[in-house]
This record gives structure tokens, sequence and C-alpha cells, in this order.
């Protein structure tokens, strides 16, 4: 099967390009203009942005477990309707992925469904207890990616010493959830001014400050990798630039929701806007806007949450944590990004696509001949209104609901392969 | 008549509405003087208290504020109810709904729950007290109290609130509503028991109850409960009360006048000494009858009654 996308704006050398994308089975075979070749299928990308498929390295698929909330199937579906051709899911499923055996599970699910690409992240300790770590040789042969407790935090320092420093034998990367559960003190928003006003018990900021702190100097003693997920305050974006200038081998990412949205989302108690880590100040959000712009951050994640509606209309304290992300993530990117004047397409894709690929090793990240046909195409001048209740996702608990956001996923291609979006 | 479904706080209520609220206590209180204390303000009117936590004072007050004005009235606690079964508090409303409620009067141990509940139902709901966040009618109360005490005309009068200020509803629906009137509030405790920013909602913050108390017009007492010590808030009672507790000596460094309000239930020499509580500037007890006058003017007001 030969696919032809004619007239689109390609991103390539860093701007937009009228070119012609030729597509030989799974790979990108030759991209110029006005290519005169005959395919099997002619897709016409006239005024759109052809752009490489995006690649989130942190998202919750929910199974096995939790399928009430969210599946393989209907997650991976979410995700090509945001434009994502592949994802690296968390391990944090009921079992948890810990050992080969839920890993392959995973994988299988996920070919079955043959819709993106998934990547699984194991468990940096059995159960996620902070306790042992997992068999992350088998696991990495079997298919792991990563090693992540996510969630739950490994709390033990030494624990976390010894995981990285058996981890980096493997040259196998480590993302690091922040959070000092003890600091944290059962709190649900961000401690501050608005925590105040609810009456809502805040989480001070240095919960998740003390132990970015903590991972960039066990990182920096072993000399290995490691990764910081969803850093949501300016100290953190700090200590990052600061590591990163002494050379530690750190990487962090954020999500869309912590440079578009602050804690005033709680006011009215919305649960959709209850996230860990919390919304915090417009502060953060300009700090990490700038940490985007500098590289100190190098990649936008969705931390992905689908949750049940059932879950999320509860009292706010009873609430999970999470919003939905697969189908918002571009478009608050395009808008609060770089239709702000913050960062050019080129940045946004880089985060949203070739960082995060080339972190987690995996192949995308890039539209060249040669290369895998993972494939987005958007259209960057359309705005619609968020309506999450249609959303592909199970899960409807967006913070961005009633959000008018531009940018429009058009057409996603996994492998040279068409897939079918919601239009 | 208030335009409004629910009353869930005095954040989101005007400075004209509260004084409707309390205009209106006025003549409930007259009724309270009689000896058949029964009027047909809610004649017809289905009244539930349905409380998640303990009371005493705010559900007897409510129900017999309900009784009063010929309501029937009908209590649901979530220990004795379905919520033991598993049921949900938006379940739990929306059959309160299909049980012809009128009004609910929620008390309930997380903040926000009465929104949550109020944006599911039909019926009227009046926060009893949720969480950290409100409890408006304690607060229209307290404010009733200190207008029988000095004048409608708060302007300028210096209220001190002492306690445990980070989980006290009480303190924060008497901040929205006293600066609203143009009261002047300083709150004392301890750091560990102070909310963050709490000097943004437009009140002065102070270490030293000894200082905060000086020239007081109105020294609030808030309960500070014992378990505050196992969460490492405190270090022991006996030192709070040394630092930060209301006592016969202290209440004297305020003006001459001055008055000793508490919300209740008081823990006796923990954060106030018996002998102030039961001192002469005590309105603690007043603070309860006024109690019930507020809240048939509220249960009024909002179905539909005309001041």
């Amino acid at each position: 099967m030969n696919t032809l996308i004619k007239n689109g704006f390609v991103l390539r050398d860093g701007r937009l390009q009228k070119l012609d994308v030729y597509i030989e089975g799974s790979v990108i075979k030759r991209i110029g203009a006005n290519l005169a070749v005959k395919a099997d299928k002619e897709v016409d990308a006239q005024s759109l942005a052809v752009l490489p498929g995006f690649v989130d390295m942190h998202c919750h698929l929910r199974e096995p477990g939790f399928e009430y909330k969210e599946d393989i199937d209907s997650g991976t579906r979410a995700a090509l309707q945001g434009g994502f051709t592949s994802v690296a899911c968390m391990p944090n499923t009921s079992p948890a992925v810990d050992n080969t055996a839920v890993l392959k599970y995973v994988i299988d699910r996920a070919a079955e469904t043959d819709n993106c690409k998934v990547y699984p992240i194991a468990a940096v300790t059995k159960g996620q207890q902070g306790k042992e770590i997992t068999e992350m040789g088998k696991l990495l042969e079997a298919g792991a990616v990563a090693f992540s407790d996510d969630g739950r935090p490994v709390a033990d320092s030494n624990t976390m010493r010894l995981a990285l420093e058996y981890a980096s034998g493997f040259d196998a990367l480590v993302i690091s959830h922040c959070e000092d559960l003890s600091l944290a003190a059962g709190g649900v928003v961000n401690e501050g001014f608005n925590a105040t006003v609810v009456g809502l018990r805040g989480i001070t900021r240095a919960a998740e400050e003390t132990m970015v702190a903590r991972e960039i100097i066990l990182a920096e003693a072993l000399g290995c990798r490691v990764h910081i997920a969803h850093v949501s305050t300016a100290e953190s974006v700090e200590l990052v630039r600061a590591a990163k200038a002494r050379g530690v081998k750190v990487t962090c990412e954020t999500c869309p929701h912590y440079f578009s949205a602050t804690d005033d989302e709680i006011l009215s108690f919305n649960a959709n806007a209850k996230i860990n880590p919390p919304l915090r100040l417009q502060s953060d959000v300009d700090a990490i806007i700038a940490g985007l712009k500098d590289g100190t951050i190098d990649v936008i994640a969705t931390d992905h949450a689908p949750h049940h509606s059932d879950e999320k209309n509860k009292e706010f304290d009873l609430a999970p944590n999470g919003t939905s992300g697969f189908e918002t993530a571009f478009s608050v990117g395009y808008t609060y990004l770089v239709d702000a004047g913050h960062l050019e397409l080129a940045e946004l894709v880089d985060l949203m696509s070739r960082n995060p690929a080339r972190i987690l090793r995996v192949e995308g990240g890039e539209i060249a001949e040669g290369a895998v046909a993972d494939i987005t195409i958007a259209d960057l001048d359309s705005d619609y209104v968020v309506d999450s209740s249609r959303f592909v996702s199970k899960g409807k608990n967006s913070v961005f609901n009633g959000w008018k956001l531009k940018g429009v996923i058009k057409n996603v291609f996994v492998n040279g392969k068409e897939k079918e979006i919601r239009l | 008549m208030l335009k409004r479904k629910d009353l869930l706080g005095l954040k989101d209520v005007s400075k004209d509405e509260i004084l409707q609220i309390l205009g209106c206590a006025v003549e409930m209180k007259e009724v309270l003087g009689r000896d058949v204390k029964k009027t047909q303000h809610l004649v017809g009117k289905n009244v539930v208290t349905l409380f998640y936590e303990n009371s005493t004072r705010t559900r007897t007050s409510f129900e017999t504020a309900a009784k009063i004005m010929s309501a029937n009235c009908t209590s649901i606690s979530a220990a004795v109810s379905s919520v033991q079964k598993g049921e949900s508090l938006i379940d739990t409303g929306l059959n309160l709904d299909a049980l012809l409620t009128d009004v609910i009067i929620l008390r309930h141990n997380m903040s926000g729950a009465p929104h949550l509940l109020a944006r599911n139902v039909k019926a009227s709901v009046i926060n009893g007290g949720d969480g950290m966040n409100e409890h408006p009618t304690q607060a229209l109360l307290d404010i009733f109290t200190m207008r029988e005490e000095f004048g409608d005309d708060l302007r300028g009068l210096k209220v001190v609130i002492a306690g445990d200020v980070k989980h006290s509803r009480v303190a924060r629906s008497n901040i929205w509503g006293l600066t609203k009137l143009g009261a002047d509030v300083t709150v004392v405790s301890p750091r560990t028991l102070l909310p963050t920013e709490i000097d943004k909602m437009g009140v002065h913050v102070c270490d030293k109850i000894d200082d905060a108390v000086v020239g007081a017009n109105v020294v609030m007492g808030l309960r500070v409960q014992l378990e505050r010590q196992q969460s490492k808030l405190l270090p022991s009672v006996s030192e709070y009360m040394q630092f930060y507790g209301i006592t016969q000596s202290r209440l004297a460094k305020a003006d001459s006048r001055a008055i000793l309000m508490h919300p209740g239930p008081i823990n006796r020499d923990v954060e106030i000494s018996g002998a102030a509580a039961d001192g002469d500037g005590s309105r603690i007890l007043k603070q309860v009858t006024g109690g019930i006058a507020v809240r048939m003017a509220v249960m009024y007001l909002l179905t539909g009654g005309k001041a």
C-alpha cells in the first residue's frame, strides 16, 4: 500500500514547506515538491500542516483492571484522535505492570487493537510498593521502555538510589513522579490563597521540589539518567535548569494543563481540575513556558488520566486525580504556546514528538526520507469549543471542557496506515 | 425574598443580601419572645437536615426554627442512613427531591459538598457547615449578635478571631461577612494553624494574642481540636493555652464593653478558660438563641418569603 500526501505544508528543517510526502508501506520514501508518483491512495492536505506523529511519554490506559475508566482500545483510539501515533503507558494498573506477564498482556492487547503504538512503562518496584526493585532486565527484554512507580513515588531514598544505579547498568530510563507524600500530607489542591478561600487542604510546592532535588542529586552522584515527570512549579524548572547547566543527565516533561491553567479552576469545586501535581499559580505557568522556551523542559506529555464520571462527580476530596488529556493536548499547546507567540510550531512539535521519541529511544519524531511513516496532519487555522462528552476516550473528565482551542487533527498515519479520526 | 436557590457561603453573598437576612432575623427574634412560639411562614414546606457530621447546636437550631415556622421537618444522620450502604451524596439528594423536599440543610466534613449537592437537586440547599470552607448561618448569627450589642453599623468594629483558623469554616464565613460590613478583623493563632495567605482575605494577622486583644470589641474563640496535637500542629494543649488561650486576664486588655463569643462546642481550658466562658462579657449562649432567629430568616427568605 502506497500513499501520497499532496499539497500540504510539511514541517522540515524547522519550517513549514509546501511539499508532498510519498509513503511506501510503513516508510516515508520520498519528500519533494509536486511529486509525480502514482500511489494507491492520495490524501489532499491543501492548507494543512503535515507533522511527525506525536509521542506521548506519560499516559494511563487503565487496562488491565480499570476498564470502566479506559481500556487499551478506547485509550489508543483517543490518542489517535489527538494526533498521537505512539504512547507510553504507566504501570499503575491492576495488577500493576511489574512483571513480564502483565507487560506482555499490554503489548498483546495493543497489537490486537492495532490503533497507535503502545510502549509500556514498567514499575520500578514490585507492586509499586517502594520496597524491592522489579526484574528490570527481563522487563526490558520483554518490551518495557522505561521504569516508573508514577503516582506512588518511591519514598525511600536508598531504594530510589539503588533503582537508578541498577537501571543504569541496562542504560534504562527511570521516570520519577516527584512527590514527597509526607509533605503532601493528604492535600488535594495547591497550597495557596485559593486553597484558603475554598477550605481545601493544600499541598505545599515543596512536596514536589524536594523530590526533584533528590532525584537530581542522586542522578548526579551516580552519573546516570533520570526523567522528571510532570513538572509543575517554577522552582522545579529552576532546579532542572541548574542541573542541566552542571551536566546532570536529567530530562523532564510538563503537561498542557501546567502551561494553560491555574488553581483558579478549583474555586468552583470543579473536580475535573483535581490533578496531581495540582494546578498552580500564574507565576508557575509563566515559569513553565520559560522552561519550554529555553529547553529546560524537554517534553510535553499528557498524563492522560481518564476516570469514570461517577468518580469525578463526587465530593472534591473523594474524586480521583487527573484530567483526560489525549484529545486536547495538541490544541492546548498550539493555542497557548504557538498562537500565543511563545514558541514556533517546530518547537512545539519537537516537544510533543521528536524529544520524547529520543528520550524513550523509540522510532518516530521526524518526517524524513527513510523514516517510519508516523504522521499527523492538522488544520492550524480552525478553532473549536471542547465538548468532553464527545471524547473518544471513556474519560470525559477534562479540565479543558468548554475551552475554545485552535488546531484540529485531521489525519493520522501509523506505520503508513491511515487511522480513523472522528471529524 | 432572596433571589437565589441556595445559601452556600457568605463569600458569594452580597452585603445587601446579608443585611436583608439580618433585618428579617430581627423580626423573627421577636417571635422567640412570645409565649406561643409558632408562625405560618413555612406551612406546607418540607425541610430536611442531612448531617454527615455530628452536631448539637446547628441541627437543633435549624429544626427548632423550621418547626416554629410550621414546616414539616425530617432529620437524617449519615451514620444511620443509606449513606452507610454506600449511597452517594448526589443519589441521596435526588431521593430527597423525589421525597418532595423544599429545603435541605447539609452538614458535611468535606469542603464543597453543599455546592455539589446544590448543582444536582431542585431543593434549596443551605450549607450547615462544610469541611474547612464555610458555615454561613453561624457567621450570620455571630454578626447578628454583634449588631444586637453594638448597633447595626459594624464599620470599624474590632473583631479578634483566635484559635484553629486553618481548619475553621466559622472563621472563613465570619471573615467574608464581617469584611463586607466594614469590620476590622484580626486573626491570631499558632502559625501551623493559620491558613496560607489569609491576610489576602482582608484581615490582620497577629502572632500574639496579648497584642491582638488590646482594644478589641469582640473576641471570638474557635475550637482547638485535641487531635491537632497528634498531627504535629501543636506541641501540647497546655502550651496552646499558655500562649494563645482566651483568659480573663487577656480579656481585661480588650475594650471595657468587649464581648466574648464562641461558636461552640467549647473545650473548657483548652482554647478558652472556663472562667472566661462563664464571665459577664460572654455572649456564647445568647449567640445560640439568636441563631434560631437567623435560621428562621434564611429559610423563610430562600423559600420565597418577603422580608
